[in-house]
């Protein structure tokens, strides 16, 4: 049965590009000001290389057809010509010339990053991104959400395959936003192309870049920076609200908060930690140490069986809190809220036949020293 | 007296020696220049299985044959073996084979050191192989290699990975060392250096880029080197260092490379459009000032490749303005090119098309290149597919292209036989097509927002990844068709003549072909027919 | 032949000098590299202790400095500035500072390396006192305020209206236990 259901799947792989056939030709128009000067640049060089390509080669497919031997051409004898060649040297400046003062000044544009009314931190992480939003208490991590089944052919892939994330940024149409963009260990590159905004983020410094977007609007966009394993499972979607909705979103983060104190404060069952947990783990541990826990071989250690995750219970909290210095294992004490922490640590010490036992939201909150 | 005439016509005469240690003490130019084009051939193929593993990846979206770890090896070690294993070496291999057989001399200067240079090569790329077999996989940072990723956050091999780096930029280093020194001091007495030809001259101008950047390259894997296991930190922004003094370092290296990679592709296309449109090179000053002033605008444009990593303005108009003014020397070369096919009497013989497919190829590459420079344009296109284009169409079609050309336009002259010109121009139709449709796709894929080094996309790039990958299989297939021709012609073929075409001009085709084992043992008479300005 | 090898040993010679200086040169791109970014500003590089100039104070003006801390990989302090922004005029001298913690039980040392969007303003901005110039020692819990006197030079282009000095702080803890681990355990290695 299974078997057949995959043979269907990939089937339905093969006609599924088709039915949404793009065949996108041409880089956007984007949704900034910028995103269109960029265009415009883009497509004037573009058709001074077409106007070039056409001359040069022109004069190419002439003298392949006309002097040909086969059609008893008799060599000419001259192989220089001072004027001429001069000529070719001195036109070609000024057509880059003439591209170059556009260029400038769309440059120029670019750098002006004065007067923006907010600014976001943007960090990027092995392989999430994570959004803060100087001055307003916003501080959260974007994930991907493509399920792994999708990912491994098992089910029909969704319109947004490898551009979905959990919580995406979110910005104000009509307002300058200043992005600070630096990374937490290798380096990563902001990109969204509606934006014309592509920034690296390297570890130790800090990067500027700014957009303003006229219309709300959902823009998305991927890390374009190798960084590792799953470079390429790292999207960003980036979505543009009306001042209203903007402010709503606002007081929906204050809220969301202070729904997250308050399912640290009261009492989880070991049932619902084991399945708030699964769901923790395939968020942020699955990338490395895989769905059965048994990681990558000599890359990401197993949990399935491992004596951290039977034995000893505050060496396993310590490790995921503040991570492994020297390694990928990255501090999860700042991404995930305290029930989470507590739900994804039973989970990892229940499931794949490990028997180490719950730990409460309790213990973790004592280890945050919170 | 007698005996003492006796003694020399023997050295000089003889013969190759016999079986493999011909092959492993030969200090001949044209054994080592045979060594060089075969190794590269092999790792033509090695890093052709390598793409054709990521192309069968990227077919459809998903993942279905390999794990991401494993696609960041490929793409690493595709992109090194081409360009250290595949290109360099048999550019190499050309100058062995053909600067001695130009400049009217017997060998190169340094034959010992010739054999030794060829040699490393295969310990180079045996060690660098071998890191895929390593706990942990190969090298999976890229072939620029960017820091950290390439140090606190390599793999353990990326130390053979450093040392195989190191003998390879010996390796060229020395072979650079040997085309100058056969070059200034082995020309034929009368030969003036702007009598030499186009392929000469392109390649003197490399060697002197291979000599200047090839240590810089050599100090940046010793830095990353210390930086893994001797506790410094060049690249680690703890310890005071800056991850982006990597890339710029790495591009200083970088871009002068990606010349090294071209230039004597430039100088076997100037030597075969002549030859075929039986016509006298339009502008050979002009093609020797051009090359020259590339060769130095490659040491001002290096963080072109560096656009988004957040340089002052200065910095990016600086480095957007020397970039484009490299579009100048490159237009005057194809404007030459051209010129001399303008009103001549051209034959299509494999070498002619190859040679031609380059000339429009390679400026399409330039095209994109010219866009790439664009800084703010580039800020859509970096790290896309349309880089990806973009240097592909400069390094197949460019490349790849004209050393395909060389070996057909010189292997009448090497084997003493003629190849199969049926089968010469169906590899060439296959290749030109296959490397269209791979490539052409790639444009539209970077404009769409494809990153590049990514092994699973999303839905919107399916189609076109589809045509790339049928294009990729379709070239990589058909170059079988050059090692069966290249075979059967070394076996057997119709006899060439010396001068093997009706319009060939140089020093090469007045030795019959194929050449004697010490090419000219009496330095030659020059006259107007056999000169580069001929 | 003797004749040929002559000019062959001085070429030689000049070539394999140029490419041991070349192979120098890259490690001189180092300094370079350094001195260069003193110049520009460039990665915010710039080590400004000179002295206080209130010669050209300019009340006047008004110059936002934001501060931001990022924590580097797997460095599990609780790393924030004390206020995330200061409104100050050009050549007046302002402290603040940035707040660190410990959670581990054990003490490890951390080291600050500055950065400041936009590049060009580097060279303007320059610290009287920073935490960043020493390694930070901090034992398991506790808490410390880490201080930062600064001046905004009042030669900063008219142009910039917003400074952001931002902190990364790195685990340089001596590696004791974990390194053994690592070369033990393989596959405690990170990708």
């Amino acid at each position: 049965m299974r078997c057949n259901r995959r043979a269907l799947l990939y089937a339905g792989f093969f006609y599924a590009p088709l039915a949404s056939a793009d065949w996108q030709l041409n880089l956007i128009e984007g949704a900034t000001e910028i995103s269109r000067s960029v265009y415009s640049l883009h497509m004037v060089i573009f058709y001074i290389c077409v106007a070039i390509a056409v001359v040069v080669f022109g004069v190419m497919f002439w003298s392949i057809f006309w002097h040909r031997k086969s059609r008893g051409a008799k060599a000419a004898h001259f192989h220089e010509s001072t004027w001429i060649e001069i000529l070719w040297t001195i036109i070609p400046v000024a057509i880059l010339v003439s591209m170059a003062v556009p260029a400038s000044t769309t440059l120029i544009q670019m750098y002006d990053k004065n007067n923006a009314e907010l600014d976001i931190q943007i960090t990027g992480y092995q392989w999430k991104w994570r959004y803060q939003y100087l001055d307003q208490d916003i501080d959260f991590f974007s994930n991907l959400t493509t399920p792994a089944d999708q990912i491994s052919n098992e089910a029909i892939k969704g319109d947004n395959y490898l551009l979905e994330v959990d919580r995406p940024m979110v910005i104000p149409a009509g307002k300058k936003v200043r992005f600070l963009i630096t990374s937490n260990d290798v380096i990563h590159s902001w990109w969204v192309p509606a934006l014309a905004v592509k920034k690296d983020a390297v570890p130790g410094f800090i990067n500027e870049a700014w957009t303003l977007v006229d219309q709300p609007g959902i823009y998305r966009g991927q890390c374009a920076e190798l960084c590792g394993k799953d470079h390429g499972f790292m999207p960003i979607v980036v979505e543009v609200k009306s001042a209203e909705d903007y402010q709503l979103w606002l007081q929906q983060q204050g809220a969301l908060k202070l729904a997250q104190q308050q399912s640290a404060e009261r009492d989880w069952s070991v049932e619902e930690l084991m399945s708030r947990g699964e769901e923790v783990y395939k968020q942020s541990c699955l990338a490395c140490h895989q769905a059965e826990g048994q990681g990558i071989p000599n890359v990401f250690p197993a949990l399935a069986g491992s004596p951290l995750m039977n034995e000893t219970v505050d060496e396993h909290i310590d490790v995921v809190l503040n991570g492994r210095s020297g390694t990928a294992m990255q501090a999860f004490a700042e991404q995930l809220s305290a029930s989470d922490l507590a739900a994804v640590i039973t989970y990892e010490r229940g499931a794949w036949g490990n028997q180490g036992g719950a730990v409460s939201v309790q213990q973790i909150k004592e280890m945050l020293k919170e | 007296m007698g005996s003492v005439e006796h003694a020399v016509s023997e050295t000089e005469q003889h013969g190759p020696a016999k079986g493999i240690t011909r092959w492993l003490y030969t200090t001949n130019h044209k054994d080592i220049g045979t060594l060089y084009l075969l190794f590269s051939l092999l790792m033509f193929f090695v890093g052709g299985c390598m793409a054709l593993t990521i192309r069968a990846e990227l077919f459809q979206p998903g993942l279905q044959l390999i794990v991401p770890e494993f696609f960041n090896q490929m793409t690493t070690m595709h992109g090194l073996i081409m360009v250290f294993g595949a290109v360099m070496p048999a550019f190499v291999g050309l100058a062995n084979w053909m600067i001695p057989m130009m400049v009217g001399a017997p060998d190169m200067a340094l034959p010992r050191m010739n054999n030794w240079s060829f040699w490393i090569l295969p310990f180079a790329f045996s060690m660098m192989l071998s890191t895929l077999f390593m706990a942990g996989g190969g090298p999976n940072f890229g072939w620029t290699f960017y820091a950290p990723l390439s140090t606190t956050y390599a793999p353990p091999s990326v130390t053979f990975f450093i040392f195989a780096v190191h003998m390879m930029g010996i390796s060229s280093i020395m072979g650079a060392i040997n085309v100058i020194a056969t070059i200034l001091n082995m020309r034929a007495p009368g030969m003036k250096l702007m009598d030499m030809p186009l392929f000469v001259w392109t390649w003197l101008i490399t060697a002197f880029l291979l000599i200047a950047v090839m240590p810089v390259l050599a100090g940046v894997v010793t830095m990353m080197l210390m930086d893994i296991h001797f506790d410094t930190s060049f690249f680690n922004a703890a310890g005071g260092g800056d991850p982006v003094l990597f890339q710029h370092v790495f591009w200083f290296f970088g871009h002068p490379e990606v010349y090294i990679m071209i230039l004597p592709a430039f100088g076997v296309v100037s030597e075969i459009i002549p030859t075929f449109a039986r016509k006298r090179l339009f502008g050979y000053v002009s093609m020797v000032y051009a090359t020259s002033s590339i060769a130095i605008l490659s040491f001002i444009v290096w963080a072109h490749h560096m656009f988004t990593v957040g340089m002052p303005l200065a910095g990016e108009l600086f480095f957007m303005f020397t970039t484009m003014l490299i579009a100048v020397p490159t237009g005057v070369k194809v404007f030459n090119w051209i010129a001399t096919m303008f009103r001549g009497s051209m034959t299509f013989e494999t070498p002619m098309l190859f040679a031609l497919a380059f000339v429009v190829l390679f400026t399409i590459g330039g095209f994109s290149g010219l866009m790439l420079a664009i800084a703010p344009a580039d800020f859509q296109y970096h790290d896309t597919y349309f880089v990806v284009a973009h240097f592909h169409y400069v390094l197949v079609p460019g490349s790849i292209f004209s050393i395909m050309a060389a070996a057909y336009y010189w292997l009448p002259k090497w084997t003493g036989h003629m190849y199969n010109e049926t089968m010469g121009k169906l590899h060439f139709w296959l290749s030109f097509i296959g490397v269209n449709v791979t490539f052409f796709p790639m444009h539209f894929l970077g404009l769409a927002g494809m990153p590049r080094r990514i092994p699973d996309y999303a839905l919107q790039f399916s189609d076109f990844n589809m045509v790339a990958t049928f294009g990729a299989f379709l070239f990589g297939f058909s170059q079988l068709i050059f090692v069966y021709n290249l075979v059967c012609c070394i076996r057997s073929g119709e006899k060439a003549t010396a001068r093997v075409w009706e319009g060939s001009h140089g020093l090469e085709w007045t030795l019959p072909s194929p050449p004697p084992y010490h090419s000219f043992t009496e330095p030659p008479e020059l006259d107007k027919n056999n000169t580069g300005q001929s | 032949m003797s004749q040929q090898q002559q000019p062959n040993r001085t070429l030689i010679i000049r070539l394999i000098a140029g490419a041991v200086l070349m192979f120098g040169f890259g490690f001189l791109l180092v300094p370079l590299y350094d001195v260069f970014c003193q110049v520009t500003g460039l990665n915010g590089k710039v080590l400004n202790t000179g002295p206080v100039q209130d010669v050209n104070a300019d009340p006047q003006r008004r110059v936002r400095v934001q501060f931001i801390a990022v924590n580097n990989e797997s460095m599990p302090w609780r790393f924030r500035p004390e206020q995330s922004q200061l409104t100050v005029y050009p050549g007046q001298m302002k402290q603040t500072a940035f707040i660190a913690m410990n959670p581990t039980s054990s003490t490890m040392i951390g080291q600050a390396v500055p950065s400041v969007a936009p590049s060009e303003a580097a060279e303007f901005l320059h610290k009287v006192n920073c935490f960043c110039f020493e390694q930070q020692p901090l034992d398991a819990g506790e808490q410390r305020a880490m201080p930062l006197v600064f001046v905004i030079d009042a030669a900063l282009p008219e142009h910039i209206k917003t400074v952001t000095l931002s902190y990364t702080l790195f685990d340089i803890t001596p590696d004791t236990g974990p390194v053994a681990a690592v070369t033990e355990e393989p596959e405690r290695r990170n990708l």
